[in-house]
């Protein structure tokens, strides 16, 4: 298996199709032959955060490389930012509106699954410029 | 636990086409906030909910659960059935409210 980029755009406007991103993500590991538990860490970690870019940040883009060491991921948004990181990256802290809570986000578990899921994770945020956040599951097991 | 035995404890419904009578749940999760059961780490999962969107589903399928159940008479619509029999999820609904729907399951051996 050679190196592998894929790009996607995420729609910050449409809730309904939030998280087709990371289910295409899935299908493509799954046709590259990575281990089942490797693709649910990856998808799982992109899911939580495909889906914070639609309901904090208006979504962007992700950038995803996939190697036969590591499968790498890169969520870029240009939303309102995170003033404190990490207080975002506690258990249980979420800004989430009660319409965000009706679809049945913001238990503020999206982050710190992220970390879970994650061999490697970096925040980089500036509050009204946006946040990109890289992400990397090592594949080899 | 098999399918069957779920749809007979839970007196529920089958909807789509990815229900197999034989199909084996080895684990349940109980939430309607899906970060919740995207912290649960456990195989042929069984997701048990009374929201109904396609997130469900989707969150079903990124954590590769094999069945939902929609639980106080919620009944997901054609959209949402359709990207369940998609992705190989079956799906159940019961008239049963959340918390009587995990006790029953547990009570007959549902658990790790
Ligand atoms: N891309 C982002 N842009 C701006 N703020 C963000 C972004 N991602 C997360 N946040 C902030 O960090 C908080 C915590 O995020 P996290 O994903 O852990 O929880 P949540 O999205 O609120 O709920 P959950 O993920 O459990 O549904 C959010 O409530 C939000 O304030
Ligand atoms: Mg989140």
């Amino acid at each position: 298996m050679s190196s592998f980029k894929v790009q996607y755009t995420v729609d910050g406007e449409d809730f309904s199709i939030a998280g087709d991103a990371s289910r295409k993500l899935k299908k493509v590991l799954q046709n590259l032959g990575v281990a089942p538990q490797i693709i649910r860490k990856a998808t799982v970690a992109m899911y939580e955060g495909e889906i914070n870019m639609v309901i904090h940040a208006d979504g962007g883009v992700i950038d995803v490389e996939i190697t036969p060491e590591k499968i790498h991921i890169f969520l870029r948004d240009k939303g309102p930012g995170i003033p404190n990181v990490s207080l975002a990256m506690t258990e249980g802290y979420s800004t989430a509106s009660d319409n965000v809570r009706e679809l049945g986000f913001g238990a503020g578990m999206g982050l710190p699954n992220m970390q879970k899921y994650t061999d490697y994770m970096n925040i980089t945020t500036e509050v009204g410029v946006g946040t990109t956040i890289e992400m990397i599951v090592n594949t080899a097991v | 636990m098999k399918l069957k035995t779920v749809v007979g404890l839970l007196d529920a419904k089958v909807l789509g086409s990815s229900y197999d009578d034989n199909k084996e749940v080895l684990a349940a999760c109980g939430s309607d906030l899906m970060s919740d059961v995207l912290a649960f780490v456990k195989d042929q999962a069984l997701l048990l909910t009374g929201l109904v969107n396609s997130q469900v589903v989707r969150t079903a399928e990124m954590m590769d659960m094999k069945a939902i159940v929609f639980v106080r008479g919620k009944v997901p619509g054609d959209d949402i059935v359709s990207l369940a029999d998609e992705a190989g999820i079956a799906v159940l609904s019961t008239q049963l409210p959340l918390y009587i729907s995990c006790g029953k399951l547990y009570c007959e051996g549902l658990y790790k």
